[in-house]
This record gives C-alpha cells, structure tokens and sequence, in this order.
C-alpha cells in the first residue's frame, strides 16, 4: 500500500482558493523546506508531465496561484532571512518570507518595508510575482524597485542571479512575472530608513471625484503616503465622494517619542473592534454584506468624524496605517460561501478623470456598486506585465452569486471596455475576469516580450497557473 | 429538488449492488465509468447498456488496493467522462471466519478493499466536489459496521472503517455543498451472501440499487440502513450489552 513515490500517485490534493473565494482548483501540493529542493521537484514535475505553479500566502484574490490538476509548490517553509545589514537596511530572504516577518525584523532597527500591501500576510515571493504596490506608490513605486537582485531557479534547475545589471531583460521579466519563469529563491531589497515607529495621518472629507482628484493632485509633491476611499453608493453631484488619508514620516524632531515606537510590541493591531474582539468581527460585516448594509457602512464612513488632534490629524503607527486589511481577521468570509472577486482598473493620467467617472457610473447604472472602493496614484516601472502606469487606479470589491453570476460578468465585460479605450492596465493579483484579448490589448508588445523570454527560459512550459491559462500569457 | 446524476464513477461494479446501480444509471441517461477486477464480468455488466446507452459507457479494469493507481485514473475518468457528479464506491468482499483459524492476510485484504480503497477513492473525488461546491459521494457501507462479530471480524472491522471514515468525510465536506451518502444494507441477494444460512428480509440488488440512488438524489448528505427496517434491528444491536452479544453464534 505504499506510495510509488510519484507526485501523481500519492502527493496529497489539496483545494486552494483566490483569497477572493470566488475561485477554487484542485493540486497536488507540496511543502519544501529546503530551497535545494526546487531542481528535483521540477525535474519529478517534468518527468510526470505535471504543470508547476507557486503558492504563499494565497493573497491573491482571483486565480493566479491556482493551478488545476498541477503540482502547487507551497513556498511558505521556504522562509530563511539569509541576511539583514541593519546600517544599510538591506535584506535577504526566502521567497516564503512575509511581509510581516520583514517589517519585524527590520522595524526595531529603524527601518520599514518600502512598500507594503494592504495586509501584511503576503509572501516576498508573491509580492515579487506580482510586483505589488502599496499607498505611496506614487512616490515609492511598486515592490519590485526596491528589490537590486533575484536569484531564480528554472525548470532546468538551473540558477540565474538577475539584477539591473545581470541579464537586466531576464529581471525585468521575473518581477511582476507572475511565478511563471521559475522559482525566486532569494530576494535581496532595500528598506526604508525611519526615525520614528508612527506616521502623522491627516484625513480629508472630499466631495466629489473631482475634489478627489485635486486634493491628490496638490499633496503628491510632498505626501508620503496618499489613499482614497470612495463612497461607491454615491451618485450624481457626490459621484466619487470619500474620504483621503495622507501619511508622514515623522522625524525625530515631529515625533520626539516615535523612537519608542519603532518596538514592535507597540506596532500591534487593536485587540477588539468598538468592543468586539477582533476575531469574530467579520460575522457581524456578515450581516452587513448587502446592497443596503454596505450602503449603510459607506455613508456612516462618510459622515463620522475622525478622532483628530488640534490640527486636524493624528499619530498612527505603520503598522496600523499600512494593513488596514488585516483589522477584521477573516474579513473576507463576510461575503459568504460565494466569494467576491476585487477588479482594479488602472487608467493613464490624461483620461482618468473622465474615465474613473465613467466607471463608477458604469456600476451605478447596472446596479452593481463596489462594497469598498480605494483609489490611489501611480507611477510608471520597468516590469514587463506590471500594472504600474502614470496615472490612477480604482479598486472595487463585488460580492458573486453563484447561481446569477451573469450581470457581475457583463458589468466588468464593459467596465474592462472602458478601461481599454483609455489605454489603461489591470492588476493580475486581483483580476479573476478578463480574457486573453483583454489582456494581450492591455500589454501589447510588454507581453510579446515577456513571452520571448518565456519560451527561451521555459521552453516545455512548466510553470503554469490558472490565471496564465486563461489569459494565455504563456 | 432531487439531484440528476449524468456523469458517474461506479468503483465495484462487475457485480452486486454496484453492478446494479452502473445498470440503473444508465438506464437514466447519465455517462457511467464502471470499474471491476474482472474484466470478463465487467464486459457482461458494461455490454448491454452501451447497447441502449445515451452517453458513454466506459470500463476500466481495475483492483482498488492497487492505491498508488488511483489518482491519476481519476482525472483520466473525469475527462473521459466530460465532469463528475456522483462517485459510487461499491466495492467490496467478505470471506467467513472459521473456528479456530487466524488468517489475518484474509483480513487485511478485506481492510484494503472495503476500507482503504475507499480512503483513497472517495478523497480525490472529495476534493474535486469541494472545490466546486457540489458532488455526491455514495459509500456502500453495511450494517455489519454496526459490531463487530465472530463469524466475520475483518468484515465488520472492514465496514465499521468505512461507515467511520464517511461519517468523517461528511462532516469535512457536508457544508462545502458535497452530498456524503453512507448506505448500509441488510441483506441482499449477492455472492456475498450465498453461503450464508440465515438471511432475513433479504432483497435483491437491484432493489437495494434502486433505493440507494434514491435515498442519494434527495441530497442531504444521507446516512441510511437499506431497506430501512433495519434500522430498528442496528439500534438493538447497538444497545446489546457485550455480555450477551459474544454468547450469540452470530
């Protein structure tokens, strides 16, 4: 009865999901511990003509770490801090290191992940993967220009070490690559140096999307941090009204006690939501994830006044700025059995004010309104499949039914038109909806290029997933 | 609202009940996958309703302790057979203890097919119906699960694991929309039971077929004695103290 030893005949299934829930597969799944594992599970995977795709902390919200019927290679033992230059703020990790596990490692020394996602469960790995931005990507760009070198492991086993400098095309390629030329195996990145462990917050109540707008565009030059939340239920003379947070880094000389709070004891999240603990926040949004409960959410958002000092902001930890998505643990079962799926559209400079217009419009008129909208800036970056591009992108949350999913299909079918026509991009951790058309007019030549060097790194197409399935990237 | 099943794994079906249940399958329309040992018994199962069948009827010869097989015949069948929605685990043997005779390979044997088997077959398909929030598993367990009993120790260790083991898939995959449906029989007229003397209320396999995938298409993730009456007689036997059970020559 025991196993042969092949992945097919007796590595465990297992069923991974999008983080959105909206979209599940089937894999055989394995956990190395060891990097040095890598060349002979993909020279197994090879030999069993199995499709090899990686997994972290499954963050992504649609399919892009999902891969049916293949092997899924759990990267999260993979996660050695090989180095850390507390003077330089200079990392080197595993791909399964999380973005948690650097802020801690680095925080108490004075230095902070330059860029950060919403939440801090992601891997390195993925963040990598999927080149992922944070609230001053404006400023800061995405993850991926704060990494100076990769090492990648091919389906060949062999290894690459990818910088700037070193096969800068193949660098270009792998960040934002979507795990689909191999395994990174070691990131080396910069921190950023910080006096203090808090941010000065000032909130601003705007509007309109115009308001919107304006007051991003005169905080740009000198806000470290700029977000925007956008009220999606608001329509007519308040279409795109919200809330903007600008965050500061603070000196020694703004903060006197922010050295304190570098201690990564102080960093924690609250323990409980007004009085209820943290952990079962997400059953009480569960009652509340409706058309007419999140239009309730939204308003009061809207309308109840921030908890301010005298100049109208407050001190926030990094911590507590940076993952406002890990608040509500579980927050993402609020939407029930059927999932959500996020979709973030990323429109260039000159048409965003007309074209963010008409996509919330294009949700108003079908019905369907995004239960949290956040907007944000960007700038351009070097990565092939990246989403980066000078302009601004809006991030929407649609709940899925699964017996009626067709008006959320035709809603983002024209939302995806809209953003075409505007010369805009899409986002692969979060998309779940677009098709290979959709997707080969969003990247054009970026995604001939990518595919060049697909094929000479990865000629029998080993590394596959679900998301590069559908939209035929390789 | 009963559940249709048009595309079905029938592991066990060269003969008995899950030869049975492969018949009426077909009979309503659903692309059935029938697995046997033998391959000649398999063939005279599978002949006739490829004759009158209105999807494809595939047959593989198969030995379920052969575990290592599994996984990939599985996706090789889900794709021949255009999806899934109903796997049928109905394999199984039983073999009589003798007095006085310890053949504990017999037994393991038993284990392997009624129990292990079963471990592996119905995980794969689990995952599959988990991960698309609908599927039906049907396991044909017996009421010999019930307790353990001197004329048939590996049997009943056998079908014991197996009513154990659905329970516990059941309630891993009941609320991911999976229908888990133990089915324990009395007596049915099968080779299993022709050398037994005393077989009460015994029915046919085709009955016991016919009640079995009627008792799954209700959905509801199912555990049922068949027929039903017999459920009276398990809770006796479940509440005999064992100062008497081991008395009885049964």
């Amino acid at each position: 009865m025991a196993g042969s030893g092949t992945l097919r005949a007796s590595a465990p299934w297992r069923v991974l999901d999008g983080f959105g829930g909206s979209r599940r597969a089937v894999s055989r799944h394995v956990r190395p511990s060891e990097t040095a594992e890598l060349p002979g599970l993909f020279a197994r995977a090879i030999e069993e003509r199995l499709a090899v795709s990686f997994r972290g902390s499954g963050r992504s919200y649609g399919d892009a770490s999902l891969n049916e019927g293949g092997l899924a290679i759990d990267v999260r033992g993979l996660n050695r801090v090989l180095a850390f230059d507390p003077g330089a703020g200079v990392a080197e990790v595993e791909p399964g290191v999380t973005i948690e596990d650097l802020w801690r490692l680095g925080l108490p020394r004075g230095w902070w992940p330059s860029v950060v996602p919403g939440t801090m469960f992601p891997t390195v790995g993925g963040c990598v993967a999927m080149n992922v931005h944070g609230k001053n990507c404006f400023r800061a760009g995405p993850f991926g220009d704060h990494v100076t070198e990769l090492d990648l492991v091919t389906g060949d086993g062999a290894l690459r070490t990818l910088s700037r400098e070193r096969e800068p095309e193949i660098f270009r390629a792998t960040v934002a690559g979507l795990g689909l030329l191999g395994a990174v195996t070691r990131v080396k990145l910069r921190l950023h140096r910080v006096e203090g462990g808090r941010l000065r917050v000032h909130p601003l109540r705007v509007r309109n999307l115009s308001e919107m707008f304006d007051a991003f565009a005169s905080r740009l030059a000198k806000a470290d941090y700029l977000v925007g939340w956008i009220d999606g239920f608001a329509g007519g003379g308040s279409l795109g009204r919200g809330l903007v947070h600008e965050a500061n880094y603070q000196g020694a000389a703004e903060d006197p006690q922010g050295a304190e709070w570098l201690a990564v004891e102080r960093q924690g999240l609250p323990p409980s939501i007004m009085g209820v603990p943290r952990s079962i926040v997400w059953r009480f949004m569960r009652l509340l994830a409706s058309d007419p409960g999140m239009r309730l959410v939204n308003a009061a958002k809207y309308h109840l006044p921030e908890r301010l000092g005298g100049d109208g902001s407050f001190l926030e930890t990094h911590v507590a700025f940076a993952f406002l998505l890990d608040y509500v643990p579980n927050w993402r079962l609020a939407y029930g059995d059927d999932g959500f799926i996020q979709y973030q559209v990323f429109l260039p400079d000159a048409t965003a004010r007309a074209g963010m217009a008409e996509v919330l419009e294009c949700c108003r008129r079908r019905g369907i309104v995004t239960y949290l909208g956040v907007f944000k800036r960007h700038r351009p970056d070097e990565f092939l499949l990246s989403h980066g591009l000078d302009g601004w992108s809006l991030a929407m949350d649609f709940p899925v039914s699964r017996r009626d999913r067709a008006p959320l299909d035709r809603l983002t079918a024209e939302l995806t038109g809209i953003v075409l026509a505007a010369g805009g991009r899409f986002y692969a951790a979060k998309d779940s909806v677009l098709d290979a058309e959709a997707f080969a007019r969003a990247y054009g030549e970026r995604l001939e290029q990518f595919r060049a060097i697909k094929r000479r790194l990865d000629p029998g197409g080993l590394f596959q997933s679900d998301l590069s399935r559908r939209l035929a990237i390789a | 609202m009963a559940l249709r099943f048009q595309h079905a794994i029938v592991v066990g079906a060269s003969s008995g009940i899950g030869a049975a249940i492969a018949r009426e399958l077909a009979a309503s329309g659903a692309a059935v996958a029938l697995l046997g040992r033998r391959a000649d018994e398999l063939e005279r199962v599978a002949a006739p309703l490829r004759a009158s069948a209105r999807a494809p009827i595939v047959t593989v010869v198969h030995d379920v302790t052969a575990v290592d097989t599994v996984p990939a015949l599985f996706e090789r069948l889900v794709g021949e057979l255009g999806g899934l929605d109903l796997l049928v685990y109905a394999a199984g043997q039983q073999v009589m203890a003798e007095e006085g005779v310890w053949d504990f390979a017999r037994d393991l044997t038993m284990l392997d097919v009624n129990a292990a088997g079963a471990i592996v077959w119905t995980s794969v398909a689990a995952a599959r119906f988990e991960a698309r929030r609908a599927g039906t598993i049907l396991g044909l367990s017996s009421i010999a699960g019930e307790r353990g009993r001197r004329t048939m120790p590996g049997y009943t260790t056998s079908k014991a694991a197996l009513t154990t083991w659905l329970e516990a898939l059941r309630n891993r995959v009941s609320r991911s929309g999976v229908n888990v449906v133990t089915i324990k029989p009395g007596y049915v007229d099968t080779a299993l039971t022709r050398d037994l003397a005393f077989k009460p209320m015994m029915i046919s396999a085709g009955r016991a077929a016919a009640i079995a995938l009627a008792t799954a298409r209700r959905g509801g993730s199912p555990s049922a004695f068949v027929p039903a009456r017999w459920w009276l007689v398990a809770m006796m036997l479940r509440h005999l103290p064992s100062r008497v059970f081991r008395r009885l020559n049964f």
